[in-house]
């Protein structure tokens, strides 16, 4: 049996591999036919081929509840997902001019307020949010940048186009499965990287980080110490900190590897004390410095945020960054946009709800069984009220939230996420995803060329996070098209 | 620039990895001394609960000192002395130290892990066991040819030479010592060691020599045939051979000298190296080869102990 492009049925929603029965999109094509030219016993058998890949290259992820077991394989599905480079491009210029405008509202918030003064944000939203750290007031980072490293989630609506969801400015992750689904895809599918088909590489990355790491080092010197921070062996993202350490050949470091002293940050070596010039940390603001965030944190290093503030150390993200990640901030973006650099947003938002507006609170307390109520501060899909899919109990629990709290919820419609077909057992179907690519930003900026592709793969789910039996797919952005 | 907690992962990766191959050789000579011995001959299995020090824990368990009860207890159970948690271990070391070590180790330590947890159940029976066995054994020989073929003569580099040759220093004093517990005059009537294995003691330490992979070598460098002096002097004493102890003790005198504040645990090497250099294993083997092993693993383990405060305890 082979897949049948003319039965293969996703429905209302846009798909990114087949247009109409039977035809594939331009980028696709080649892959749509190659993967015709296989039964499905053969594309099982690359599956597992893949399988065996991911165990052996130790591809993991960490579960905090399945006690014994921390590690699981990563789980990931064989068919990439193409995008034309011409669309990319596109895209990338709006990511680009994103992190742009947020990095000058970052530094904006924490030094002049203009943007408060002239009210295009309403002060009280930022002086109250969880991640506004007054501690930062007066800091002047390198090259006034803040958040160096962003990962944004896009979706495609029906239409074809991708929406900004969020923009993660904290400790965003998944690069490293980005890396290496392209790794697993080249040993399951060699035959398609050929000549005729120019999927662009993605493996510049970490050279691309190290060098924005490197650019940001308060020291003058040709190849700066550059670490990163983890939270030890027991966080789910230790893979992916390991993984890039190695990549970049920095050290990776645990809060006790490090010391302060005379406001310089130094690691403990076989050698000694050896200075530390930029240090990429993966561990949250609260964490970072017991002696100012959270008192109990034996994560951080004591003097770390001082080292910091004298600018002895410089850090990525830098603490604070934070507050321009806030969802309720997010419905700000185009504003934002439009305010520093006086340009039109590439990229559209998600139409979006504020319940802190009465109007529109009103709005989203009539209608919460057809949105989707997000709170403020949350990650990883938590906290959230999917309302077409949720209980009259849930939604009065919801609604009593959020009048108690308005400034912590906003609403947005359900967005249709896009389909890409999955390998199952007996059959190719759609399946909804969304796409996480990754900016840099310091004298220059950089996009990794595609991202991270999260699927759900529970049929008619949109659930992508790996934590709630989320998938990933490779992400091949065509060249030439 | 090598972290103190990086070198000491490094370390005990090695060591782990090394007691693994030497643990998995150990099991190999009494296997095949059952394929070599006539039929009707008892084989002490207690032996091997003895060397590795597991007395306690194993009694804890079972009554009796079977075959298939060792076997078991020192290739696939949840215990510290077995096979599978060694390797487990080594894994999690290689596991955490990804960062500096070669991508393909972790690979093969990751996938030799995998194996043996599906295979070692498998491995209690006699037939299976040498496979697996030789797969522990040989992925051992290729992750050391990896490693020496693709890692810089760095720090790391050196910490894994440190763990290594004192693993393999300490164990092939372990390995000599079943020879000794088996054959000894002296223990004969104390641990009631079987009279009838006497016979073949050459066949015994053949085995022995084959465990360590040294046959070959010990027919080209010693000419006399296989005798218990000849044999323990060659595995403790030889400075060529790789697997005996005074070669890896020179090893760790090359390593340590290019590390900084490497004064103590060098001053704890060469104080070991004299003891091995001075010891008469003639007289040795008369009187009492037991005590001068125990007294001997006292002086590695205090070279650990120097290594550890000098280099990962900072850290703490």
């Amino acid at each position: 049996m082979r897949v049948n492009w003319k039965t293969y049925d996703p429905g209302h929603f846009f798909d990114e591999i087949i247009s109409s029965p039977g035809y594939a999109r331009k980028p696709a094509r080649r892959l749509a036919s190659y993967l015709r030219s296989l039964t499905h016993e053969a594309l099982l058998e690359r599956k597992t081929a893949a399988e065996l890949a991911i165990k052996t290259m130790g591809i993991s992820f960490t579960v905090y509840s399945d006690a014994g077991n921390i590690d699981r394989e990563w789980p990931f599905d064989i068919i990439p997902r193409p995008i034309a480079e011409s669309e990319w491009n596109r895209t990338s210029a709006g990511l680009q001019q994103r992190l742009r405008a947020l990095n000058c509202f970052i530094h904006d918030i924490y030094n002049d307020q203009k943007i408060l003064k002239d009210k295009v944000v309403p002060a009280e939203l930022i002086l109250n949010s969880a991640n506004f750290r007054s501690q930062c007031v007066g800091v002047k980072p390198k090259f006034d940048v803040w958040a160096h490293i962003c990962g944004t989630d896009l979706i495609k609506d029906k239409d074809g186009r991708f929406y900004v969801l969020e923009d993660n400015l904290r400790v965003p992750s998944g690069v490293s499965y980005m890396l290496e689904n392209r790794r697993v895809t080249k040993r399951v599918f060699p035959e398609l990287f050929d000549s005729h088909y120019d999927i662009l590489p993605v493996t510049e990355y970490p050279a691309q980080l190290l060098e924005t790491l490197s650019a940001i080092s308060p020291r003058k010197q040709k190849s700066p110490e550059v670490v990163v921070l983890t939270p030890g062996i027991y966080n789910s993202a230790y893979f992916e900190h390991s993984y890039l350490a190695q990549r970049m050949g920095a050290e990776l470091v645990e809060g006790n590897d490090l010391v302060v002293e005379k406001d310089m940050v130094y690691m403990r070596t076989i050698d000694g004390l050896t200075l530390v010039d930029t240090i990429y940390r993966r561990i949250d603001d609260l964490f970072l410095d017991p002696s100012v965030f959270n008192k109990g944190s034996v994560l951080g290093v004591a003097g770390l945020f001082k080292a910091w503030l004298k600018g002895n150390v410089a850090l990525a993200n830098a603490p604070g960054a934070g507050v321009a990640d806030d969802k309720i901030i997010y419905t700000y973006v185009p504003q934002i946009i439009k305010y520093y650099l006086d340009e039109d947003p590439i990229l559209p938002n998600v139409p979006s709800y504020l319940c802190i507006d009465k109007k529109q609170c009103q709005h989203v307390l009539q209608n919460l069984d057809k949105l989707v109520v997000k709170p403020a501060n949350e990650s990883g899909g938590y906290g959230m009220l999917m309302g077409p899919q949720s209980s009259s109990k849930e939604r009065a629990e919801f609604a009593r939230r959020i009048k108690a709290d308005p400034r912590n919820y906003m609403a947005q419609p359900l967005i249709s996420l896009s389909t890409v077909p999955v390998l199952g057992e007996r059959i190719v179907e759609p399946r909804h995803v969304d796409l996480r690519p990754f900016v840099l930003q310091a004298r220059e900026s950089y996009v990794t060329a595609g991202g991270l592709t999260r699927v759900a793969l529970v049929k008619g789910s949109y659930v992508v996070n790996s934590s709630q039996g989320g998938g990933s797919k490779d992400t091949w952005i065509i060249g030439g098209i | 620039m090598l972290l103190s907690r990086v070198a000491e992962r490094v370390y005990w990766q090695a060591r782990y990895l090394e007691r693994v191959e030497n643990s998995a050789r150990l099991l190999s000579v009494f296997s095949n001394l059952l394929l070599d011995l006539p039929k009707g001959t008892k084989l002490g299995w207690r032996t091997l609960v003895q060397i590795t020090g597991s007395e306690d824990s194993f009694d804890a368990r079972y009554k009796q000192d079977s075959e298939r009860n060792v076997i078991r207890f020192l290739l696939v159970e949840n215990n510290g002395f077995s096979l599978l948690n060694m390797l487990a271990a080594a894994r999690e070391n290689a596991r955490t130290t990804r960062e500096i070590m070669p991508m393909e180790a972790f690979e093969l330590v990751n996938d030799l892990y995998f194996y043996v947890r599906e295979n070692a159940a498998g491995g209690v029976g006699r037939g299976p066991r040498h496979k697996l066995l030789d797969e522990m054994i040989a992925t051992c020989q290729q992750l050391w040819g990896l490693l020496a073929g693709t890692m810089s003569r760095d720090s790391a580099y050196a910490f894994v030479r440190l763990g290594r040759g004192l693993e393999r220093a300490d164990m092939t004093t372990r390995i000599v010592d079943v020879g000794s517990y088996n054959l000894l005059p002296s223990l004969r009537e104390k641990e009631s060691i079987p009279e009838s294995i006497e016979p073949y003691a050459n066949i015994l330490w053949m085995n022995i020599l084959r465990s360590q992979s040294a046959y070959q070598m010990y027919r080209q460098h010693v000419r006399n045939r296989v005798n218990a002096v000849d044999v323990v002097k060659f595995l403790i004493q030889s400075e060529e051979f790789p697997r005996a102890t005074a070669h890896n003790l020179t090893t760790l005198v090359k390593v340590l000298e290019a590390l900084p504040n490497n004064g103590k645990a060098l001053r704890q090497v060469h104080k070991t190296r004299r003891m091995l250099k001075s010891a008469d294993f003639e007289a040795l083997l008369d009187t009492g080869l037991l005590q001068y092993v125990d007294d001997l693993q006292v002086e590695l383990a205090a070279v650990n102990d120097k290594i550890a405060q000098t280099w990962f305890l900072p850290n703490r």
